[in-house]
């Protein structure tokens, strides 16, 4: 297949949309920012797997994209930008699948920053330590 | 060695706070070699992927109307002390990228605009939207191999920069440089204050009710 009419440049043969079943928005409610961070539900990989194996229903609706969004934030949380870069997948369509595992109670999600929340004086000082301290 | 599930501070210290810098400008100026720079991970490169009608310059004649354009952001992570992340979002400046800029000015702590002085107008449009938008930023002035080098002070001139407005030497390429911008920018935020910080165009009334009272 040396004459393939498409090479990696072409990127990925699934178009992305597909992995969310056309769905380009999740849930209105969850807002996620692209440094939301998202962490699983202790013990949620662990059981998302076994039922995997086992073949039972409930994973069904999950797709390898979903359990490779759940391995990415077992141990620690990962902000939305990270999971994508991770992924290699837009960011709408990992926004989509993380609105799919908050809907299964797999993750939680920290909202989003709002403006008139950014941080006090106590933090911006502590930032500025700590870059110095680099 | 206790394990995860037995230490209740666990679930909550699992969530940091997470903080938002941009860093600008024109085409080519170094944003994606100051991420880098500073990034404890390497500059990751993520998708936004934008669906959106007759964008006038995807003037895309045969392809139907609805185009979805992608366009790459590089980002880097700079975990401060265990409970404060750094999240730095290479973000480009060109008029036709705008749309991004809402949702990463959202929230974000300010703005880093990496200027080159053999191209000083490619600033512009990042300055433009920064200062419509409220948001502090510091300017940095990237030194480049075989670029005349230009005191701070024509720079702040020739950007027509307010005197507040931090401009800086830069050497995207190290790290302690890159990083004495952020230092910069951070500080430059502090002194500004927190109660206009990201304020959106339209929220000016409420912003000016947020003075302090004379």
């Amino acid at each position: 297949m040396s004459e393939a009419w498409f090479d990696d440049a072409a990127g990925p043969v699934v178009r992305p949309y597909a992995m969310t079943r056309g769905r380009t928005r999740s849930d209105a409610r969850l807002r996620l920012d692209l440094i939301s961070q998202v962490v699983a539900e202790d013990g949620a990989l662990r059981d998302a797997e076994s039922a995997e194996a086992a073949g039972r229903p409930e994973t069904a609706r999950l797709g390898p994209e979903h359990l490779a969004i759940l391995r990415g934030c077992a141990s620690t949380s990962r902000s939305v930008a990270e999971l994508a870069a991770d992924l290699d997948l837009p960011v709408g369509v990992v926004r989509v699948l993380i609105g799919d595992l908050v809907d299964a109670a797999l993750v939680r999600v920290t909202r989003p920053v709002p403006p008139a929340d950014l941080p006090d004086e106590g933090i911006l000082r502590e930032v500025i330590d700590g870059l110095r301290a680099l | 060695m206790a394990s995860a599930h037995c230490d209740p501070a666990g679930a909550e210290a699992a969530a940091p706070v997470a903080l938002k810098i941009l860093v600008t400008g024109g085409f080519g100026v170094g944003k994606t070699t100051f991420t880098g720079a500073v990034s404890e991970i390497r500059a990751l490169r993520t998708e936004a992927a934008m669906t959106e009608a007759g964008r006038p310059h995807d003037d895309l004649v045969g392809v139907e109307a609805k185009a979805t354009t992608t366009v790459a952001m590089d980002f880097g992570r700079i975990t401060l002390g265990g409970s404060t992340v750094l999240y730095l979002f290479g973000t480009p400046g060109q008029d036709r990228f705008r749309f991004l800029w809402d949702e990463l000015a959202a929230g974000a702590l300010g703005a880093v605009v990496i200027a080159d002085t053999r191209r000083l107008a490619d600033s512009f449009p990042a300055l433009d939207d920064l200062e419509r938008r409220g948001l502090p930023f510091a300017v940095a002035v990237n030194r480049f191999d075989g670029a005349r080098a230009y005191p701070v002070g024509s720079v702040r001139t020739a950007l027509d920069l307010d005197d507040h407005v931090p401009v800086v030497p830069c050497d995207a390429r190290r790290r302690e440089s890159a990083r004495d911008v952020l230092v910069t920018l951070v500080d430059h935020v502090l002194r500004t204050g927190t109660a206009l910080r990201g304020t959106a165009p339209w929220d000016e009334g409420r912003a000016a009710g947020l003075r302090t009272p004379r």
